[in-house]
């Protein structure tokens, strides 16, 4: 008589089974330090620190003005109104250019981006020249322009065009072909697909141009205004430098830094509202 | 290279809505389309099987007039849209602008709203493309192309990147919508069940030309366990190479 061996279950003990923990209600408890304070952390520290260099000591006025002398400095400007006066040149000085820039790069990439014949006449000079570093012209352009507004407007308006450019073209050139296709098939004209398919699917990689090319806009402008200007925030930095005023330079960089980044807020602001239609990924 | 073309687009819709006349299409010196003759009346709902790779899809994009590098007669009426296999929505444009891209006049947004209601997409309206799932996004594709009022309607293996459960939906969908607006319809499919699920008359493409060309004489809603259904679909299998 055979007796069938009696099977047995094995069963791991529950402490087997490793866990982690994907949600729980600690992520949600309050009293965690928000990240805007773990963000504001750090720099007021550095400039606490700068600040207590400066009271010991260690930084003297000549090599870098103290925290309260550069605000106090700021104060005084805005006041005797040389503030206010340097940024609106500035700005104006960038805004000119970029209008120049903006219309011209995209004049060229869309000929460029649209037409065979285009990119054939266009886009290999460009390729070129993109490759010269903008400020060794500060010398040809003074000499071409002389020493007033306009070698700092075509400054910043070539510094500009590159980027943009080189973005706007690229654009065009991805536009996806099945979507072309697809306009076709729904009766768009040339001038339908351009506007309806090729622009939008463009605009992405052109904002992202704009963002670039603003970046290189002020470097620019700073490049134009600190030769031969005489008026704007390089102007003010430049006088300053002979008086060794450091407190008037650090005050302009932080102007600059402002600006920098009211332009960049502004450029964010349009692709929000310009770019919600895409399913990209927006970090976590 | 594409000598002899001849391209009429009709306007009457007592003539056929598709009629070619030896097409032949070549990639280098390969014809995938050789000497090719069809027609396909109106209101007439045609599907187009056939092995991959076989030219199908290149008779579908050559009625759509996307592929002009062709030889031979190719008539087809005027009015036509086309579902091709990804929905291709502009991304950029909300969901009713899509249904109405590239109509005449200014955007008709209740022309749009009554044509995503046919199509079950009425909350949908306002949305963009990116929160469509697979499903609505073809679903839109359909309300766009039914929106122009075809005379002939070209799918290029319109559900095939669906799953399973849309898919038979969708189907339903499409016959519903044909059965409404009358239009002829051409479907490109690998699909044996679904050509003979929907279609008037079932074609096979072999060595570039139609190889068999028989009616579907089943009664709507199509039974698949109807022996009639099992038989053509065997036969289909057959002619396919499948066994």
């Amino acid at each position: 008589m055979t007796t069938t061996p009696e099977r047995t279950r094995v069963q791991p003990p529950p402490s087997a089974v490793e866990t982690v923990t994907l949600a729980s209600e600690r992520d949600r408890r309050p009293g965690r330090v928000p990240r805007w304070v773990l963000k504001t952390i750090s720099p007021i520290a550095l400039i606490v620190l700068w600040q207590v260099l400066s009271s010991v000591g260690v930084l003297d006025t000549d090599t870098l003005a103290s925290p309260v002398t550069v605000a106090e400095t700021a104060a005084g400007m805005w006041q005797d109104g040389s503030l206010q006066s340097a940024v609106l040149t500035s700005v104006l000085r960038v805004l000119a250019g970029l209008a120049f820039g903006i219309v011209a790069a995209v004049v060229l990439a869309t000929l460029a981006g649209l037409f065979r014949r285009g990119e054939d006449i266009i886009d290999a000079p460009m390729q070129m020249l993109r490759t010269v570093p903008v400020i060794g012209l500060i010398p040809l352009l003074i000499i071409w322009f002389g020493i007033g507004e306009t070698p700092k407007i075509v400054l910043v308006g070539l510094a500009v065009t590159f980027p943009l450019y080189i973005n706007l073209y690229s654009g065009i050139r991805n536009t996806d072909s099945t979507l072309i296709e697809a306009s076709e098939t729904l009766g768009l004209g040339w001038f339908g697909q351009v506007r309806h398919v090729i622009l939008p699917s463009a605009m992405p990689q052109f904002l992202t141009g704009l963002r670039y090319a603003l970046g290189t806009a002020w470097l620019a402008l700073v490049f134009g205004e600190t030769i031969n200007a005489t008026s704007g925030i390089g102007y003010e930095m430049n006088k300053a430098r002979e008086f060794f005023a450091t407190d008037v330079i650090i005050v302009c960089l932080v102007l600059y830094a402002i600006l920098g980044l009211v332009a960049d807020m502004i450029v964010r602001g349009l692709e929000r509202g310009l770019l919600s239609w895409r399913p990209a990924f927006s970090g976590q | 290279m594409a000598t002899g073309v001849q391209r009429t687009v009709s306007d009457q819709r007592t003539v056929d809505a598709v009629s070619v006349r030896g097409l032949t299409r070549r990639f280098g010196d390969r014809a995938v389309i050789s000497d090719l003759d069809l027609d396909i009346e109106p209101g007439q709902f045609v599907a187009l099987l056939g092995a991959s790779g076989c030219g199908k899809s290149t008779l579908l994009r050559i009625l759509a007039d996307l592929d002009k590098d062709v030889s031979g007669e190719v008539t087809v009426a005027r009015r036509r849209a086309v579902g091709f296999q990804a929905p291709r929505l502009m991304p950029w444009k909300k969901v009713w602008h899509n249904v109405v891209l590239g109509l005449p006049g200014k955007p008709d947004r209740d022309r749009a709203v009554a044509a995503l209601t046919e199509v079950g997409l009425a909350h949908r309206v306002d949305v963009w493309p990116k929160v469509l799932s697979g499903g609505e996004a073809q679903r839109a594709a359909l309300a766009r192309a039914l929106v122009r009022e075809p005379d002939l309607l070209l799918l290029d293996e319109p559900f095939s990147a669906l799953d399973a459960l849309t898919r038979i939906t969708a189907r339903g969908l499409v016959d519903e919508l044909w059965q409404r607006h009358g239009c002829a319809v051409l479907l490109v499919t690998h699909d044996v069940e679904e050509a003979l699920a929907l279609a008037d008359r079932v074609l096979v493409m072999q060595d570039g030309r139609i190889g068999y060309d028989a009616p579907v004489d089943l009664d709507r809603p199509r039974d698949v366990t109807d022996p009639e259904f099992q038989r053509l679909r065997a036969e289909l299998l057959a002619r396919l190479g499948v066994h």
